[in-house]
């Protein structure tokens, strides 16, 4: 049979394509947003069935660490756009540091939120303790809902900061390069969900009155 | 490599499990979900007769009321979660996809694989609840708080289990999306596309944008099992209607993941047999998109006796009621299809006639209780089991079973043995408007669905769909076993185009494919994928 050898299909799965790729990414950002945005829909409508509740409720949060958190993750994002600019550049040096600096700006951010859990769990703010199980209805809800999305939020930086781990080590292993640099700007798109998912967590827990 | 490797075909090129279990190749990953599916099909259909016998007289024949409870649950879950979710896409969108758009794999062939391991990983989390912990869930598939954030059964690893295959199914979404974006052959643009491909099309975006709302509210449950917080347990001041509106507003749109790839094959079954172009491609190819946009805005048609206001209900209700606009469009166009071709009525066919008579019936019943005041009577009845056993079993069951066979000459090279087929075909039909017609009836007159027991006067109905449940495990077994007796057969050579009539592109390649798909370069019709009149001729 001649036909078979030396044929290969004009559009192959198995070729590399960088359009495919983050097309890929942005239809999972997509679900990323839905995930969230269960949790939104379900916030609003706790709100708006409690509005004193969560006001008051509010106010036991640390608007300063909010704050830096909210600056920490900007900086972030900044960084990780900067790398991208770097490696497209031919840059791969400058690219590793500034994704080190995202990462280690991802660490700080993670400290800051130990401490603020922290804060709260000593107050007995956390299911299980005491005072938690006193609270009216609206606060118990709003600290449980600050808890169960930051938390989510957390384990995205989490993910976030491994997969910038894989990039730097690709980059120092020349895989990714000035001709391939998906992965970087992947990891980029997926680093300014996490980023932009705060920016609504913040307002959201910390600034409404 | 030598020629003779390069001649293989996808089943021969390596052997052993672990070339299956750790393949990339979309061919293979097609077959494991089908192995898979068919096994967890015939667990859930086991339950489904059990639950069949138990209410074959009223009053308590096998079971306790809970174990009752927790059989239907099973097979809910089962059924939904394991087999008619993934069904269609994960079997014969894997394996067919890439080969109608004239590719060798989807565009990501590793994460396919993964997404194939999260579906086992699920699967033997949902099942494990049969053995471990206490007990399989009692709540029902829909999993309803406050009760399933109450009861004592193992709602938490099921709740799990359904998360996990939320992700299977976001990850295939996903690929073929990306996959019929970027690697359609050159010249088939997306109006060249066969409708399978647009119907996978259309149930992919509904994967990827329903079901993390559903991964979401099913961790919400699991995080008030485990901390004993209010999300929706009214007495500390959750709203469990709240949750209702989180489950349906993924569960909804997923009855539609369901449905539009069976239309799918409906749509490719019926121009083969009829040797003639399909009628109206554009417009059952945008109503596919129609449907999952609508299909998104209904979900409050499941919670009318809920304590909505009257406002959300009319226009939920009016919503619901579109739906059957794009719906009827399709089925017209399928016999339209059908008129003037000449019909060769071979196994598929039947299969598709059979889909387009029972989903008819399930179409229309639930336009009945789309409508707000028949609701109010029939809401939880067994009208709604008919029903929906009518568009999920009759409609989309019928219509794999119709795929399969369609396909079983491409994907294995062998043949069945086609009488067997058309009988298993006419016993399995008889079986199931016997099985689920007198559900309806038994439905209007009033008897609630979920309940193990039941008042003397609904004996009659119940007793004909225990014997109907009966000649459809009959007719299952029949045709499944003639299937897999088909492996035994001699073996003939199959020709690229067993059907003689078949026009997409999985037609010009060797039965079964090689491992890149095609031997040589595939020809598009000259207008259109379903173009009869100017088909490229197909040489052996």
């Amino acid at each position: 049979m001649e036909h078979t050898s030396g044929f290969s299909l004009p559009n192959s799965g198995h070729n590399r394509d960088a359009e495919a790729s983050k097309m890929g990414m942005w239809l999972f950002l997509f679900t990323e947003l839905l995930l969230f945005g269960g949790l939104f829909i379900v916030y609003m409508v706790y709100r708006s069935l409690n509005p004193e509740s969560f006001l008051l409720a509010s106010f036991e949060l640390d608007v300063t660490m909010g704050t830096f958190n909210t600056i920490v993750l900007l900086v972030s994002s900044m960084t990780i756009a900067m790398s991208i600019t770097a490696i497209q550049t031919g840059n791969a040096k400058k690219s590793i540091l500034l994704l080190y600096t995202t990462l280690g700006l991802a660490i700080v951010f993670l400290i800051v939120k130990y401490f603020e859990w922290s804060a709260k769990i000593h107050h007995g703010l956390f299911p299980g303790f005491e005072v938690y199980d006193n609270l009216p209805p609206g606060e118990s809800l709003f600290f449980f809902l600050y808890f169960f999305m930051t938390g989510l939020h957390a384990l995205h930086i989490i993910i976030g900061g491994i997969i910038i781990s894989v990039v730097i080590h690709r980059t120092n292993k020349g895989l990714v390069n000035k001709e391939k640099y998906t992965l970087t700007e992947n990891a980029g798109l997926y680093w300014h969900l996490v980023d932009l998912i705060w920016i609504y967590l913040f307002p959201l827990f910390y600034l409404i009155h | 490599m030598t020629s003779t490797a390069l001649n293989l075909n996808y089943l021969q090129v390596k052997k052993g499990i672990f070339s299956w279990i750790f393949s990339v190749d979309h061919k293979r990953i097609g077959l494991l979900y089908l192995y898979s599916l068919i096994t967890f099909f015939l667990v859930g259909a086991t339950l489904g007769v059990l639950m069949r016998l138990e209410l074959l007289n009223p009053g308590k024949d096998l079971f306790e009321a809970q174990t009752y409870n927790q059989i239907f649950t099973m097979h809910g879950v089962i059924m939904i979660f394991l087999f008619i979710i993934p069904s269609i896409p994960a079997v014969f969108g894997n394996f067919f996809l890439p080969i109608m758009l004239g590719t060798d794999d989807v565009s990501f062939p590793r994460l396919n694989l993964l997404s194939w391991w999260i579906y086992i990983i699920g699967a033997i989390m949902a099942l494990s609840t049969l053995i471990f912990g206490d007990g399989p869930a009692d709540t029902g598939w829909t999993f309803y708080a406050p009760y399933s954030v109450k009861t004592g059964t193992n709602v938490t690893m099921s709740v799990l289990a359904a998360f996990v295959l939320g992700f299977s199914s976001i990850l295939t979404g996903l690929n073929f999306i990306v996959t019929i974006h970027r690697l359609r052959t050159p010249g088939m643009t997306f109006l060249k596309m066969p409708l399978f491909a647009w119907a996978l099309y259309a149930t992919s975006w509904i994967q990827l944008l329903a079901t993390p709302i559903v991964g979401i509210t099913l961790l919400m449950i699991v995080a008030e099992r485990v901390f004993g917080v209010g999300l929706f347990d009214p007495s500390i001041g959750g709203d469990p209607i709240l949750y209702q509106h989180l489950f349906w507003i993924y569960s909804h749109p997923a009855v539609y993941i369901m449905a539009l790839p069976a239309f799918g094959i409906i749509s490719e079954l019926l121009p083969t047999f009829s040797n003639r172009t399909i009628f109206g491609y554009k417009a059952i190819a945008f109503s596919s998109l129609a449907i999952a946009f609508v299909g998104y805005f209904v979900w409050g048609h499941h919670m009318f006796t809920s304590g909505m206001s009257g406002t959300a209900r009319i226009i939920y209700s009016i919503l619901t009621f579109l739906v059957a606009i794009p719906t009827a469009i399709k089925v017209f166009n399928w016999v339209a299809t059908l008129y003037k071709g000449s019909i060769d009525v071979q196994p598929p066919l039947l299969y598709a006639l059979g889909f387009i008579f029972q989903f008819m019936i399930g179409g229309l019943s639930g336009v009945v209780l789309g409508a707000l005041a028949a609701d109010i009577h029939l809401h939880d009845t067994y009208f709604v089991v008919g029903h929906f056993h009518y568009v999920m079993f009759g409609g989309t069951g019928f219509a794999f079973f119709g795929a399969l066979h369609y396909w079983y000459p491409k994907i294995w090279g062998r043949m069945y043995n086609k009488l067997v087929a058309n009988i298993a075909f006419f016993i399995l039909f008889i079986g199931f408007n016997l099985l689920y017609f007198p559900m309806m009836v038994v439905g209007l007159m009033g008897m609630p669905r979920r309940y193990y027991d039941y008042l003397p006067e609904f004996h009659l109905p119940n007793m004909i769909s225990t014997f109907g449940s009966w000649i459809v495990a009959v007719g299952l077994l029949l045709m499944l076993g003639n299937l897999i007796a088909g492996f035994r057969r001699k073996r003939e050579a199959i020709v690229r185009n067993p059907w003689g009539t078949g026009i997409t592109l999985e037609w010009q390649t060797l039965s079964p494919p090689p491992l890149a798909n095609f031997d040589r370069m595939p020809v598009l019709p000259q207008d259109g994928p379903y173009d009869f009149d100017h088909k490229p001729e197909i040489k052996e």
